[in-house]
């Protein structure tokens, strides 16, 4: 613990007390009600999923989704980081942002979106029919599992590809160098020195994947045609529709005992991690050569084109056309539709209101975050703050329902009679926007070479002005991917915030919902998603640029 | 040092007066609850209060989250618990009885608690099907439940599960009480054939209507189920001609639902005075107005006159199904489960 300096300790204390007071209380709160209704003890729950099949087959099949999802997502991902982190293309940097884009949509969107694109008579099946003058729509995934994956690696293959390119990015290639001179090539290249090197990152990103497909409800729900249960689909089940609390509480803690085991094997995976130098992200990257090196950037372009951009395009053209044709009423309408009423939310009051809690998100979820990381960093050899990092994944693996209910609960009495707070909505998302911060952060602080603390030392930097000086910069890329995500879980958050008592400040996703749940209302639903997204794009580029002003090269 | 102690004792005078005269109601309801400003806004003036608008996601949320905080509310007035969800209500003990003497107002049939008043009702609507006018006319769309398992409407009904959509649960509830769970024709056995008939299920109404429904986006299911009002909604937020809608809703008997909302003064409120204020305020005329053109449901006071949309164009059912709410609570999960195991094999 040497490195823990002197006054800085006290500000360790904040982001335990924040998980303490805002995930801890009101999770072990809605266990005991549920788990220990008048202080009886029923448990009887356990012996029913272990014996009963539905659920048995219930939690095989969370399982092995997640494990598919994951493998996809990240097969798909590390090559096309690879191609983002050695080569120059032009619009690098646009695409990257914009392929954040996905992760703000609400999945009942997204589902359109895909049918407008993948449906029996939708964009790619009429074009795949006329080109091979086919009489039949090759492409027949409605309500399959092949559908659900597709959705799981839409929402989640950016996470992963801005996660390892943000690690990446600075590696020097000069240990490559050293591996070809020696003679090693091809694919030996890749599992010799990529992989080993990328390790740290991988993991990381493939851990908060596994744990968002193995929580997957608005996917399975929606684009698995009813047929498809995971835990937390059940979860809702056993809360909403039959209040039968005992029995959600067994399935909530055994989503999370679930979750914690994979985080244990997780940090098991991330020891050893190997250590390279740094560089500026202008020494790593060149121009591609030849015709290999093109082919595998126009693919990985055609690729995000195809899977990211092709849908929210589709989504983007719905909006603008009704019956008769091209239209800009749907937009025109937004502020018209309900006048009068408290339906009518002007489109700029949401966007301002979904902006001013992204943002409180983002402060919040970064500065907690980066304090977290830098706690784990610098103690990794206790296992109390082992713990520490498992507790900082565990509210993505809690339920929505049940962290809704435990806020409800917990926060009930005077002194924190916080139940219909505000400003309970951006702390529950900064609850769901920490991980990513944490996971972005925390390998690139552990890949920060010795040397440089030294270097520091001997030139007598302070402990503040080496922090300052040398670590934010080497970690910035990854405060940046943990930002643009806090921003992002905030402005499409979904799920958590869906049990909390609403005053009434519309956000743009809340407006969608609204939209979505009238008859006569869809092309202003669309209108708005489309707003949210233009939205998201502006906040990302601006990040992007923030950071390059800010620090440099790096 | 005067003028700054002068305008301490000010501030701190304008800041007691301001907490003190502004007592405020909060009202705990759905999400797409939505009364129009002035209306809200007359009640505030006349009882020189604030109302406060606490929503929660749907009714399902909302009613499962008092039953949580029962006896230290939310808030002090619930509003839209609807008959499925009523007898949860009562169990959870969530209510103190009022009698709001605006029930006089208010026809029998909606008053489904005569002995010990806890809840008031307030709108209706009923869940109804709906079809794509491009593809049916009234006369061709299906005229009774037992229509849709005939080969000539195969493929052409898309549902909402009734375990995650209330609407869903309506049509479960409809085919209960049309077929019954006894005899030589059960609800499950025409569930099974509506399955054979290629009936698709999915999760919500918005995945339904906008998914899968071909009168309101690119779907391909004419049939779906709804609500009464739909096809008024359609015409009213798209600007069309009411003479032709682009869909319209079955109103045949025994093929539509009926859903009731109620009101009730939640128990342990600290203004139960005012909330009962409110509950009378909102079976006025000026409140039950202005009801149909923002929640698309119907006013319960039968002085209240409808909207010209409504009263020219609406087809309401006649004889709505129903069933009582104890029942609809005490089988839900076992109609549930055997709903799926039918539907979704």
């Amino acid at each position: 613990m040497s490195r823990l300096f002197g006054g800085a300790r006290v500000l360790y204390i904040v982001p335990i007390a924040f998980l303490g007071i805002f995930f801890l209380y009101p999770l072990l709160a809605i266990f005991d009600r549920s788990l220990r209704p008048d202080g009886v003890w029923q448990l009887d729950g356990f012996i029913t999923v272990i014996t009963n099949s539905y659920y048995r087959d219930t939690v095989w099949f969370t399982l092995w989704q997640a494990i598919i999802s994951t493998a996809l997502i990240l097969g798909l991902a590390i090559p096309s980081a690879f191609v983002f982190t050695r080569y120059q293309f032009p619009f690098k940097s646009a695409l990257l942002a914009l392929a954040t884009l996905p992760f703000v949509l609400p999945t009942v969107v997204v589902a359109t979106a895909f049918r407008a694109l993948l449906d029996e008579n939708g964009i790619l099946n009429e074009v795949a029919m006329s080109l091979f003058a086919l009489d039949r729509a090759p492409i027949q995934l409605e309500r399959t599992l092949a559908l659900i994956f597709i959705a799981h690696v839409f929402y989640n293959y950016p996470l992963v590809l801005r996660m390892l390119y943000g690690y990446w990015a600075n590696q020097s290639g000069r240990i490559e160098e050293a591996a070809r001179l020696l003679g090693v090539s091809g694919w030996r290249l890749w599992i010799e020195i990529r992989l080993p090197v990328l390790r740290p990152m991988i993991w990381a990103s493939g851990l908060l994947v596994f744990i968002f497909t193995f929580t997957s409800f608005g996917v399975i729900l929606i684009l698995g045609g009813l047929r498809y249960a995971t835990l937390e689909v059940e979860i809702y089940n056993q809360a909403m529709n039959l209040f039968n609390l005992p029995m959600a509480g067994v399935l909530s803690l055994l989503q999370i005992v679930m979750l914690i085991m994979a985080l244990n094997l997780y940090t098991r995976l991330q020891r050893n991690i190997v250590v390279v130098n740094l560089q500026g992200q202008g020494a790593v990257a060149r121009n591609p050569r030849g015709w290999g090196e093109r082919f595998a950037v126009i693919s990985v372009i055609c690729m995000m084109t195809i899977l990211l951009f092709a849908p929210l395009l589709a989504l983007v053209m719905q909006s603008l056309t009704d019956k008769n044709g091209f239209t800009i009423r749907f937009f025109a309408d937004l502020g018209e539709v309900g006048r009068g009423s408290v339906f009518n939310v002007p489109p700029l009051e949401a966007v301002k209101n979904s902006v001013i809690f992204a943002g409180i998100t983002t402060v919040c979820a970064v500065t907690l975050g980066v304090l977290l990381a830098s706690l784990l960093y610098i103690s990794k050899k206790n296992r109390l703050l082992g713990w520490l990092d498992t507790l900082v994944m565990l509210p993505l693996a809690t339920s929505a329902v049940t962290l809704g209910f435990g806020f409800i609960i917990g926060f009930s009495t005077p002194p924190i009679a916080w139940r219909s707070e505000w400003w309970l909505i951006p702390i529950s998302h900064t609850l769901v926007a920490l991980p990513f911060v944490v996971r972005s952060v925390l390998p690139a602080l552990r890949a920060i070479p010795k040397q440089i603390h030294e270097a520091g030392m001997v030139l007598g930097v302070g402990r503040w002005g080496r922090w300052y000086r040398l670590e934010l910069p080497l970690i910035s890329k990854g405060i940046l991917v943990g930002a643009t995500f806090a921003f992002t879980v905030s402005l499409g958050e979904f799920g958590a915030s869906l049990f909390l008592v609403r005053n009434d400040i519309p956000t743009i996703s809340i407006v969608i919902f609204r939209f979505l749940g009238r008859a006569g209302t869809y092309g202003q639903a669309l209108a708005m998603s489309v707003i949210l997204l233009i939205v998201s794009a502006i906040a990302f580029l601006v990040l992007e640029r923030l950071r390059a002003r800010g620090v440099g090269e790096f | 040092m005067k003028k700054l102690l002068v305008l301490i004792g000010l501030l701190s005078a304008i800041f007691t007066i301001s907490t003190q005269a502004q007592t405020t109601l909060k009202i705990v309801t759905y999400d797409s609850f939505y009364i129009s400003d002035e209306v809200i806004a007359q009640f505030e003036a006349d009882n020189d209060v604030v109302v406060e608008i606490l929503r929660l996601a749907d009714t399902g949320v909302m009613v499962n989250e008092s039953a949580l905080t029962s006896g230290n509310p939310l808030g002090d007035v619930m509003y839209g618990v609807d008959n499925t969800f009523l007898s949860r209500a009562f169990e959870n003990d969530l209510f103190v009885p009022y009698e709001s003497p605006a029930l006089a107002d208010v026809p029998e049939e909606f008053q489904l608690d005569t002995e010990e008043f806890r809840v008031t009702p307030v709108q209706y609507g009923d869940v109804c099907l709906n079809f794509d006018t491009e593809f049916f006319t009234s006369e061709t769309a299906p005229q009774s439940l037992l229509d849709l398992v005939d080969p000539a409407f195969e493929g052409q009904l898309v549902v909402q599960n009734p375990a995650s959509s209330s609407p869903g649960l309506a049509f479960l509830l409809a085919t209960i009480a049309v077929f019954g769970e006894q005899g030589d024709y059960t609800y499950l056995d025409f569930w099974s054939d509506l399955a054979d008939n290629g009936v698709l299920a999915v999760a919500g109404w918005s995945e339904a209507y906008y998914g899968e429904f071909s009168g309101a986006s690119e779907g391909d299911y004419p049939l779906v189920v709804s609500y009464a009002t739909s096809p008024l909604a359609e015409v009213f937020y798209n600007e069309l001609d009411p003479e032709n809608p682009p869909t319209g809703a079955i109103v045949a008997d025994e093929t539509c639902f009926r859903q009731i909302e109620f009101m009730g003064v939640l128990r342990g409120t600290q203004n139960e005075e005012l909330a009962q204020k409110f509950i009378d305020f909102a079976l006025s005329t000026p409140f039950q107005e202005d009801i149909p053109l923002n929640m698309w449901v119907l006013p319960v006071n039968s002085t209240a006159e409808l909207p010209d949309l409504y009263a020219d164009y609406a087809t309401m059912p006649e004889n709505p199904l129903t069933l009582d709410y104890t029942l609809i609570e005490e089988k839900r999960d076992e109609w549930l489960q055997a709903w799926a195991e039918t539907v979704l094999r």
